[in-house]
This record gives structure tokens, sequence and C-alpha cells, in this order.
């Protein structure tokens, strides 16, 4: 390889480095440990009414061509949005029945049910 | 709307739509057209940040708009972009499409669709706020026509509504008019039930058409839908446009609305423009206008 070739491959390495940095930017960290995966595919939350404990974790995928969001209707959590394949983890800290909906198509709505965490002796997460 | 009602629409619209076939012969038609007249020009639905395979350039086909915009050897008197500037909102995506938009040789109106506004409108209003429009929604007068801006994807929890506020405003607007003022609307949502199924209307539309019904003649422009459906209900033609990023299904016609993949040599067959004109008797002359 000589050197004009070399230089352009670093150009092209640094290039695709600077325009990659926002998507590496978004890149949700690894994923945690979660008791539910919800899948939102064809427009649905799948699936819904999704039951849990407090304290658990659930991670949320979007499937779809199309970008969407994991909005409380009482605005506790918000995904903003999340376009194919990415991914969104929440902690469901308190009890109680959750509605929630895609901010660009509100017509999509679920909801996650979190009952009291199970007692210590009894838990096995 | 009933599927019978809906096939009528699109039929009427195939006779309307003029379609320039490449970028010579809409230089040729539009200075067989040229007039004094006043005229505007609509854009929409950019999705600056858009990368998928429907169309993984966005931003070089809002630069294509752009540039055939500046082409034209009669200027418009300004651009209003009906919304979906970004795809996802971010800061990133409002200053690339504001570094293309800003190569405009004519001033422009920008207002916002529900891209713009996941998780809140701060970005949005960080790029295009009005000092004349707190609330986003506005009115002004130009060229003998009165136009009126609206915002009906603000609505937490309910898309295509515009709520009580902006509707008190849009009554007491139109109030202070004459009934022979031409009216232009522009909004980003189709503001009549065009396709609800998928979202496509504005909940609480009827509340502004009903004040638009005692006027001559009234135009209503919108985007969203990402592709040319024209209807019209007595005195109010309505014109949803097409975008500059990618086409949509025609309403019913898929699973559920999203990007249409079209071959790549049509692409720039489906996106376009439009000019609005003002036309004799108080209407409005509309014509689409294909990127090739």
């Amino acid at each position: 390889m000589n050197k004009i070739t070399r230089s352009m491959s670093v150009a092209l390495v640094l290039a695709l480095a600077l325009s990659g940095a926002e998507a590496r930017a978004q890149t949700p960290p690894a994923l945690l440990p979660a008791v539910l995966t919800i899948h939102i595919k064809d427009f649905k939350f799948n699936p819904t009414p999704a039951k849990i404990h407090a304290g658990d974790r659930v991670t949320f995928v979007n499937d779809d061509d199309e970008p969407h969001t994991v909005t409380a209707s009482n605005k506790s959590f918000d995904s903003e949005g999340l376009d194919t394949h990415n991914t969104w983890q929440h902690v469901f800290a308190k009890p109680g029945t959750y509605t929630y909906f895609c901010e660009l198509h509100p017509y999509m709505k679920a909801v996650v049910i979190v009952t009291a965490a199970p007692s210590k002796q009894g838990a096995s997460l | 709307m009933r599927r019978k009602d809906f096939i009528e629409h699109v039929s009427w619209t195939g006779a309307g739509i003029a379609w320039s076939l490449s970028a010579t012969g809409l230089l040729t038609s539009q200075a067989a057209e040229a007039s004094p007249s006043f005229s505007f020009i609509q854009i929409s639905d950019s999705h600056i940040g858009f990368t998928r395979p429907e169309n993984p350039d966005v931003a070089g086909t809002l630069r294509k708009t752009i540039e055939a915009i500046n082409a034209l050897p009669q200027q418009p008197a300004f651009v209003v972009h009906t919304g979906d500037v970004t795809h996802l909102s971010k800061l990133s995506e409002f200053d690339d499409a504001k570094q293309i938009l800003g190569t405009l040789r004519v001033p422009l109106v920008v207002l916002p669709g529900e891209h713009d506004m996941i998780g809140s409108p701060k970005n949005f209003f960080a790029n295009f706020a009005r000092a004349d429009a707190p609330n986003g929604w506005f009115s002004f007068d130009q060229g003998g026509m009165h136009f009126v801006s609206l915002v009906n994807v603000f609505n937490f929890e309910i898309d295509g509504k515009l709520g009580p506020e902006q509707i008190a405003f849009v009554e007491k607007d139109l109030a202070a008019q004459k009934k022979s003022k031409p009216i232009v609307v522009f909004g980003h949502v189709p503001l009549y039930a065009l396709y609800p199924e998928w979202g496509w209307t504005t909940e609480d539309g009827m509340k502004v058409l009903a004040a638009l019904r005692r006027f001559d003649a009234v135009t209503v422009l919108n985007g969203h839908i990402h592709q040319i459906i024209q209807h019209t209900e007595g005195n109010i033609r309505f014109a949803t446009a097409a975008a500059t990023a990618y086409p949509q299904p025609a309403p019913g016609t898929a699973a559920k609305p999203g990007p249409l993949k079209v071959p790549d040599e049509k692409l720039l067959s489906v996106l376009g423009y439009r000019t609005v004109e003002l036309a004799t008797g108080g209407g409005t002359k509309v014509t689409d206008r294909a990127l090739g």
C-alpha cells in the first residue's frame, strides 16, 4: 500500500468514525437484566397488559420500520424516539397500573400492571 | 370515512394533479405560466435523520427540492414547510435541516409535525420559534390573502388535535375577515377525517372547518401522509402534499402506514413541492411538481 492510499484509508476511517458518532452516542449501553421484554411490532405493544412486580426492569424493543416512543400517560416515563431496532429499559419502582402510548401514533396504547414486590423469602429475583 | 368515499377522492385527485416530468419540463412549464400574480410554495415531511432504504439520502432530496425552487424564474413570496422537518426531533437533525432550508432565496415559514415534537417541543422552538407565535399558531396577511398557520400535533396522547385555546384563536381571527377574503390554512395532520384508522384526522378539526364555511374560497394545506390527495367540501379545498423524504401507502392499501419502498429510479417521481397561486375569482391554483 502506498503512502497516498494509506492516508486516504486513514481519512476514510476518520470520516466513518465522525459520521457514526451520533449513532454510537444513541446506542444504549449493554442491556441490563430484565424480567420482561415488550416488543413494539406492527404498531402494537406486546404483551399488554403486562404484569410485573415493583422494582422490575422491563426492556422495550422497536421491531417496526417506523419510530415509536414509550410514553406514560401520567408522564412518569418517556423513552423519546426509538428508531428501528432501538431498545429502552425502565424500572417500575412503584405498584400501580401504568397506561402508556406512542407519541407518534397515540392510538397505540398499552398497560403495565405493577404489583407489590414479593417478600424477600419468596423473591426469586 | 367509508372506503367508497375514499376511492372517489383518489380518482378526483388523479385528474387534478399536474406533474412535471423532468427538471427541464418543470422550468418550461413555469416559464409558460409566468405571471405577476402572487404565489407561494409548500414543502413537507423532510424527515431529516431518516436513513432507511426507502430513502437513504433524505438530506439530498430536500437539497434537490430547494435547488428546484431556487431555480424557478419567478420566485414565490415565501416557502412554507408543513412539518416533520426532522425524523426524531434531535438537535443534530434540526441543525442539518436548518442549514439546507437556509439556502432558500425567499422567506421560510415552518410549522411542526409530530416527528418534530418527540419528548417535548423545545428543539423545534429552539430552531423555528416566531416572535408572533408564542404558542406555535399565528396568522398573517400577504398578497391579498389571509393565512392561518395551525399546530395540530401538540396535544399529549392525541395526535391531530387543536385544543380549545387554539380554536378560540382561530374563531376570533377569522371573525375579523371579510367573506370575500381568500383564506389559506396550514397544518400538519389533515384537518378532516381523511383516514382515521391510521390517525390521519384532526379530532376537533370540525370546529375550525365550521368557522371557515362562510368564506367564498378556503384552501387547507397539509402534510403528514406523504402523498397528494385533494378533496373538496363546498367552499373548502383540502390538499395534502407529497413529502420530500419518502412516500407512504395510499389509505387502506397496506396493513399500516409507514415508509413505502418504490424502485430507486421512481423515488424522485413521488417526491416534490407544490406551487399555490391566487387565482382570478379568489380561489387558489394548486400545482404539484415532482422532483424527477
